[in-house]
């Protein structure tokens, strides 16, 4: 390219990825540190010297921790990932916490492609008709009040009725909906307001140019609406990796992380620290998913002006 | 181009907006104008009296409520239609995720040109507006003054024979504005475009047009027509000629006269 103009060199995006991988790396060592603190002298009902602690005038304003059962330490944590699953199993947590990891992180992005399909397809709708945007934007709103934990039996139920082309529903399906369920609100709201983004001006000129409304939306307010999809989606993505494992849960879909966090949890006597493997792997997800969106993000806007990078 | 009839006609023409409502407002009434083939009218006024309307009629991005309107000799709709004008607005509208010559194309591509015609029209209108190198830019990397001279190269890529104009040079600083001015005229002349052309510059109207008409407010019309027509060499030693300022005087009177008369005549209304 021979322009001039504010392109960022590769060598000040790769120091400030360094940067904010610093920061990260920081941000986790302040957060062992702060737990450790917590755990060994503020948390337990007796200090160190056997004196009290943990209570401000006679009041316990902190939680205790006087066993290892509430907080376990990190050393703990990291050594519970190297175990076997069960004694004598020839699978180990992190081979466990991994696999499952792995399959919630597919349903939620295909609970993240459904949602972001579906609300785009609602947007479309809304833009091209005032009419249903006045009259299903309530509902839209509504939606995202019912409880997931209300509609999750309802998807199995309703889900066991459907066969199509071979095609039996799943319980992983009804994990996939439920995603999407939440997910689609985001970009429905995004895209409607990107949608709506482009001047007069410009609206005026593409039917200057005779151009119908599909080829408008397509070649204008599709584009246009890029900076309003990008945050959409963002929110979008952690709304996926919630309601996946949220309804792994409430639909019985074993073989994700939600189901897996809740079955080490119940063995919370026996192996406290277990259960933290498996939030290790919610992160880990979460991170994923950012990921993921980032690079989309990235990828999209890599030709746009700066200001709107941000 | 078709010299049978006139680019731009209209007789009685009128805009009510919102009629027969309480916020009712004559935008235009009576407006009857000619524009002949490759003259370049200048559309000038107070801000409500009617000139971007009219700009909006011809291009039949509005549609009016009275008279005769042709546009090179069609119903103003079926010249859309055909793409027999460009446009251009004070804003460049550029789309920002399209290279310079993507957003020169864009036209085009909506007349269904396939891809080998498109790029070689896009760079020809590129050398027309003097960025032939710069095609390959996004808009945001160029100045105010380029970014409207590729909005132009856009309006013009599908060599229409009328090029609207409402206040294009509008966000521009002066020095670019009048160097705007300049190229405006030679590229019409080289395409042999009709061009009408709105703004509240009295010199620029004055500068660029053969003929400037002069527009009131309440409810919207023409008042006057100057004809100007300073010679197709105008340069930058016209903008010092003295006959270039007893045109802008014309046009400032025949302003104030229509001005004195809407103020009297809402004196005898009373």
């Amino acid at each position: 390219m021979s322009q001039g103009g504010p392109v960022a060199a590769p060598r000040s995006r790769a120091r400030a990825s360094g940067r904010s991988l610093l920061f990260g790396l920081s941000a986790a060592f302040l957060m062992v540190a702060a737990w450790e603190i917590y755990r060994r002298w503020v948390g337990p009902a007796l200090g160190a010297k056997g004196n009290e602690v943990g209570t401000l005038f006679g009041w316990k304003v902190f939680p205790r921790t006087s066993s290892n059962l509430a907080m376990p330490p990190v050393q703990t944590m990291v050594e519970e990932i190297g175990k076997p699953e069960v004694r004598g199993s020839g699978t180990s947590v992190l081979e466990a916490v991994l696999q499952a990891t792995l399959m919630s992180l597919w349903l939620a992005i295909a609970a993240l492609a459904l949602g972001a399909l579906v609300g785009l397809g609602v947007a479309v709708l809304m833009s091209r008709f005032k009419i249903v945007q006045r009259g299903l934007m309530p509902y839209l709103v509504v939606s995202q009040t019912i409880p997931l934990i209300a509609l999750a039996p309802l998807t199995v139920t309703w889900g066991g009725e459907i066969s199509l082309f071979g095609f039996e529903w799943q319980k992983w399906t009804s994990a996939v909906v439920l995603g999407a369920f939440l997910s689609f609100f985001p970009i429905a709201i995004g895209a409607t307001r990107g949608f709506a983004s482009p001047s007069a001006a410009s609206l005026e000129l593409m039917d200057s140019y005779a151009s119908s409304w599909w080829s408008t939306w397509w070649r204008l307010r599709l584009p246009a609406s890029v900076p309003f999809l990008l945050p959409a989606l963002r929110l979008a993505g952690s709304a996926a990796v919630f309601g996946v494992v949220v309804s792994e849960i409430s639909v019985g879909y074993t073989e994700g992380i939600g189901y897996l966090t809740l079955n080490y949890l119940t063995e919370g006597t026996a192996r406290p620290a277990k259960v933290f493997s498996a939030v290790f792997g919610t992160i880990a997800l979460g991170l994923l998913m950012a990921a993921a969106v980032g690079f989309l993000d990235r990828f999209l806007g890599r030709r746009r002006p700066q200001q709107e990078l941000a | 181009m078709n010299t049978q009839h006139p680019a731009v006609h209209t007789a009685a023409l009128e805009k009510v907006f919102n009629p027969g409502r309480p916020n009712q407002v004559e935008a235009l009434t009576g407006v009857t104008l000619d524009v002949q083939p490759g003259e370049f009218i200048s559309l000038i006024g107070p801000s409500g009296c009617g000139k971007s309307t009219l700009l909006r009629l011809i291009a039949d991005l509005l549609e009016p409520t009275g008279g005769d309107l042709l546009v090179n000799g069609k119903a103003a709709k079926q010249a859309r239609l055909d793409q027999d004008y460009g446009m251009a607005f004070q804003q460049s509208g550029l789309f920002d995720w399209r290279t310079v010559a993507k957003n020169i194309e864009l036209p085009l591509e909506l007349k269904g040109w396939d891809k080998a015609k498109r790029r070689a029209r896009a760079q020809e209108m590129l050398e027309l507006v003097r960025l032939g190198d710069r095609g390959a830019s996004m808009p945001w990397q160029l100045s105010g003054g380029q970014q409207q001279r590729i909005a132009i190269a856009r309006a013009l890529a599908a060599h229409p024979p009328l090029l609207l104009m409402d206040e294009p040079f509008g966000a521009l600083d002066e020095m670019t504005r009048e160097h705007m001015q300049s190229e405006l005229l030679r590229i019409c002349g080289e395409t042999h475009t009709t061009v009408v052309f709105v703004t509240h510059s009295i010199p620029e109207a004055v500068y660029l047009s053969d003929r400037v008409v002069v527009m009131s407010p309440g409810p919207g019309r023409i008042t006057d027509v100057i004809d100007v027509r300073l010679g197709s060499n105008r340069n930058d030693d016209t903008r010092e000629a003295r006959e270039f300022y007893e045109k802008i005087t014309e046009v400032r009177e025949a302003l104030r006269g229509s001005e004195l008369g809407a103020v009297a005549r809402g004196i005898e209304d009373r």
